[in-house]
């Protein structure tokens, strides 16, 4: 029945400052742009970890379920329309949150305290963003090697929430296509392009943008570890919801 | 090309020139022919324990001669599709039917000849289930696994064969001759238990004796085409006919009205029929038809809409239902006659069938009845002598993929990449096939088009209710006496189907498959209608004898299996509701469950109904509360406590300690049991 009931949205006409609201509160945005990508602008966080402003959106996480005249939906997916009143930051919206995280982390291994990401790491961040304390769920405990094969890139696969990013970071930025996805259901899986399936056979350098993207602690650069040390990492300065501008690369 | 086989020249070519033969001659499924290549696989590792991805590939002795003796025949399938990407999922389908399985050299060798990343064929090949990136049997046995097979004793038989065989579900024998595993609902639910040989054939109304018989043959390596041929037969079953099943249309009759109208008078026809779509959302076919014609596509390099296309969805995995497979084997004309009309109607030049991998037994019927009504110019240039009506239908082979039903699932698949659910919008209607605009629609839509476009859309309209026009045909299996197909208009109620197939003591009906309604005794009076009970075309009837909590949990199984893995519920979602329900069924936790288990199911389903990427997550809990709200007893046995029960046992844990202290008194217990 959804098939194409929202073909006929209102989009922002040109010249006039178009506006949803957000939890209450007006915000401005362009033709074409998602309500994520207008929060964002507008210093406003909505939580997420496939989406970044520099990709096209992604809409796996499910993070960035918001509600919009009371209908669910993805807010780094759905193009924000004037009028729209749009519900994130509620309860019920950040309970599921809690829940898809806690997903996220029985799904893989995350033993935050001995990761080299602890302190920069996206999922981390909107855990304490979120309140979760703990996992919920049963573990998966998924048996994934480490590739160490090239020189100066470690993939520690436990990590990967299959956000796609260095996936799209190298096709879309570096024109390499070193990453695809592989497998179905909970069995889906990373896999690197090269003829062993190592990395260290696959045309990636340090300096790609797909070797600085990943959001959690999957694609790290070898010898730097604990150069920053954790007390001083980026999300030790200020949460995840005050740091809307931040969403670089990985420091 | 050969250049890929390194080792080409070391291969006896007597060998290889008369495999090529053959295999042109019995492409997919000469038996002769894997008999005769079976030596080559000899002692090939199968390890099935090993991780599924990342492990580092050394090409064996027997990889490389296997793949230089396929390398003509691969040659021609790569030809026979112009080295066309978006065929990859039809180039590796036809390319493991000559090899069992597609070894890694294999699929870097696509790559290369495709101009694709070898991780790019390698995703594409892991996604769908009937892909093999490891060896398997050399005859390849599936127990379809639908919940109607379980009730007919499909388990046990798999379980027969097996130990007949001496292998393990999922495993290869050791002389790499037979696996035999399980695969999702096969469409046969009404003379099950069946089974799928090498994705190909199908056996139906498996029974002991045919088990015992079959674990010979395949000990004997007896050729497939030399079984015993009633095992192959698939009945239609039609047990009550109406517009669709019974009044068939003479080939042309449907598409020379339609032209006689003209486009936009047909258009206004088939609104004015108020045909909803049949494979489940309900969306107004006419309406589609309309955004679709009217659509410009903008995809960058190519004319907007300078392509529209048409696509017929005979994707029908949902369990249960098996009434696309009787359209498609004895109303063929009426649902590619259909397609033609809507051709006309959205301004189509191609039209495309997506038949689903289990159906593969119907490709040479349908490629038949294709070129007939080409040569009876019902298909091709000038259609019915109409100067610019050009049209004309490719079949397109899935691989098992349930998700690939899903419209935007179904157009990535049809494109040659893993069957993901697209971000909409986008529709398919603006943006589907290579960008181009595209109406996806059911089997079932398309063949009720044909009827309107003969007969009119007023008269459809005085089908049925007011809502739901015309008529449905609906998949009965489960506990009845006359399984089969039942076409009634709109409205019917559940019980009048109920007699009419001759249920007895019913306990429940799962109405529209797993992701439909489960429905219970005070419930029979609604009626099959989109406004009271919507259906895609599945009644799965269940006697007071079944235990509605194993319905669930066959079902959720299915889900898990076919999440596509693309967003975080569903695929992290559906596996965490079959550990709970395994623990609750025995099957890891001694039956042991608690209160807390049901609240879990009931956050984990509320959680899937809003966040996931497509309908699949979405539903994939219905069927679980609708059986914890209407069959709670059949939760509640399997509680032990009101309380926290966890996944083992407490006191069991402690038994090592009592013997090693000799204790047995009540204090070195845990909890006494009431
Ligand atoms: C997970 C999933 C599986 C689906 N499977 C099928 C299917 O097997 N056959 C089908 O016709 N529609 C299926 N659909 C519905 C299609 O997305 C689409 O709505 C339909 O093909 C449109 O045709 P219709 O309007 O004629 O019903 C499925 C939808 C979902 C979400
Ligand atoms: S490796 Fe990192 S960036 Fe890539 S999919 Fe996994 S989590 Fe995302
Ligand atoms: S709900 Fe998500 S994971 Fe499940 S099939 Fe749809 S897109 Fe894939
Ligand atoms: S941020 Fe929107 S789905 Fe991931
Ligand atoms: S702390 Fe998040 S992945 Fe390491």
């Amino acid at each position: 029945m959804s098939d194409v009931h929202d073909m006929d949205d209102m989009r922002a006409a040109p010249g006039s400052p178009a506006t949803f609201s957000l939890d209450g509160q007006d915000v401005e945005f362009q033709a074409g742009e998602t309500l994520i990508e207008a929060a964002t602008r507008a210093g406003r966080y909505i939580p997420h970890l496939c989406w970044h402003p520099d990709f096209h959106p992604h809409g796996s996480c499910r993070l960035c379920t918001v509600k919009v005249n009371g209908r669910a939906g993805a807010a780094c997916t759905m193009q924000a329309a004037a009028g729209q009143e749009v519900q994130s930051d509620t309860a019920e919206l950040n309970a599921q949150r809690k829940t898809l995280l806690q997903m996220l982390f029985v799904e893989g291994n995350h033993f935050c305290p001995s990761c080299e990401k602890s302190g920069n790491c996206l999922l981390q961040a909107t855990a304490y963003q979120m309140g979760m304390e703990g996992p919920h769920f049963e573990q998966f405990y998924p048996n994934r090697p480490v590739d160490a094969s090239h020189p100066d890139l470690l993939l520690d696969f436990n990590r990967c929430i299959l956000c796609e990013l260095c996936v799209r970071a190298s096709r879309d930025v570096d024109g390499k296509s070193v990453f695809a996805i592989g497998g179905h259901g909970i069995h889906t899986h990373l896999l690197v392009n090269s003829d062993s399936g190592r990395l260290g056979d696959a045309d990636m350098a340090l300096g790609d943008r797909a070797a600085s993207i990943c959001p959690v602690g999957v694609i790290l650069p070898k010898r730097r570890g604990f150069a920053i040390p954790i007390g001083q990492r980026r999300f030790d300065q200020a949460p995840v919801s005050q740091q809307t501008q931040g969403d670089g690369d990985s420091p | 090309m050969l250049d890929h086989f390194p080792a080409a020249d070391l291969i006896q070519v007597n060998l290889c020139a008369d495999l090529n033969v053959k295999l042109e001659t019995a492409y997919g499924s000469s038996f002769r022919f894997w008999r005769s290549r079976a030596r080559l696989f000899e002692g090939y590792p199968t390890n099935l324990s090993e991780p599924p991805h990342r492990d580092c590939h050394v090409k064996s002795e027997s990889e490389v001669v296997a793949m230089s003796i396929e390398s003509a025949a691969f040659e021609r399938v790569l030809s026979r599709h112009g080295r066309d990407p978006h065929a990859l999922v039809q180039i590796l389908r036809e390319t493991q039917a000559l090899m069992g399985w597609l070894p890694r050299s294999l699929l870097s060798a696509m790559a290369r000849e495709l101009k694709l990343t070898l991780a790019h064929v390698e995703g594409v090949a892991g996604f769908y289930r009937f892909f093999h990136t490891r060896p398997m049997g050399r005859l390849r046995v599936l127990f379809s696994d639908n919940i109607t097979d379980r009730m007919l004793g499909s388990e046990a038989l798999m379980a027969d064969l097996c130990a007949r065989l001496g292998i393990k579900p999922g495993q290869v024998s050791a002389d790499g001759r037979v696996s035999v595993d399980q695969t999702s609902c096969t469409g046969l639910c009404d003379q099950g238990p069946a089974l799928l040989v090498n994705h190909h054939h199908v056996i139906t109304r498996l029974d002991a004796p045919r088990v015992a018989q079959l674990a010979e043959l395949i000990r004997a390596e007896v050729p497939v085409p030399q079984w015993p041929a009633d095992w192959f037969a698939i009945d239609h079953n039609i047990r009550r006919a109406d517009v669709l099943l019974g009044m068939p249309l003479a080939p042309g009759a449907a598409i020379a009205a339609a032209l006689a109208r003209g486009a936009q008078a047909m258009l206004d026809d088939m609104k004015r029929s108020n045909l909803r779509g049949r494979g489940g959302a309900g969306f107004a076919a006419g309406l589609k038809w309309e955004l679709c014609r009217n659509a410009t596509g903008s995809i960058p390099g190519t004319a907007p809409g300078s392509t529209h296309y048409v696509v017929c969805n005979a994707d029908e995995g949902e369990p249960g239902t098996f009434k696309d497979r009787v359209l498609l084997a004895r109303h063929a004309d009426e649902v590619f006659e259909g397609m033609t009309v809507a051709a006309l109607v959205i301004g189509a030049r191609q039209g495309l069938l997506y038949l689903r991998g289990e159906y593969r037994y119907l490709l040479e019927h349908l490629q038949a009845v294709l070129q007939r009504r080409r040569d009876q110019n019902l298909l091709g240039s000038a259609i019915l002598g109409r100067a610019g009506f050009d049209f004309d239908i490719a079949i397109h082979v899935g691989a098992g993929a349930y998700v690939c039903g899903e419209e935007s699932a179904l157009i990535e698949s049809l494109e040659g990449k893993r069957g993901t659910p697209r971000i909409r919008p986008p529709f398919p209607v603006e943006q589907g096939y290579l960008g181009q605009p595209t109406i996806v629609n059911n089997v079932e839509t398309f063949c009720a088009a044909s009827h309107i476009a003969a007969q009119g859309g007023a008269w459809w309209a005085g089908i049925g209710t007011h809502q739901s026009t015309g008529t449905k045909i609906h998949s009965v299996s489960g506990d009845c006496e006359r399984p089969g197909l039942y076409e009634y208009p709109f409205g019917t109620r559940i019980d009048q189907i109920l007699e009419d197939c001759g249920a007895r003591d019913t306990q429940a009906v799962q109405v529209g498959g797993p992701s439909g309604v489960c429905l219970s005794a005070f419930e029979f009076d609604r009626r099959i209608a989109f406004e009271d009970v919507p259906s895609a075309g599945a009644f799965m009837v269940f006697d007071c004898t079944r235990d509605m909590f194993e319905v669930a949990r066959n079902f959720a199984h299915f889900f898990a299996h076919e999440s596509c893995g693309f967003c975080t519920p569903c695929r992290v979602g559906t596996a965490l509701v079959v550990k709970r329900l395994d623990k609750l069924a025995n099957a890891t936790g001694g039956g042991r469950g608690s209160r807390h288990d049901l609240d879990v199911l009931f956050e984990l389903d509320l959680l899937l109904h809003g966040t996931t990427h497509c309908g699949l997550g979405a539903s994939a809990c219905n069927p679980l509360r609708d059986t914890i709200i209407k069959f709670r007893p059949a939760y509640e046995r399997r509680l032990e406590s009101l309380h926290f029960e966890p996944g083992f046992d407490l006191d069991a844990e402690l038994s090592i300690a009592r013997r090693m202290t000799g204790r047995d008194d009540p204090a070195a217990h845990l909890e006494i049991s009431p």
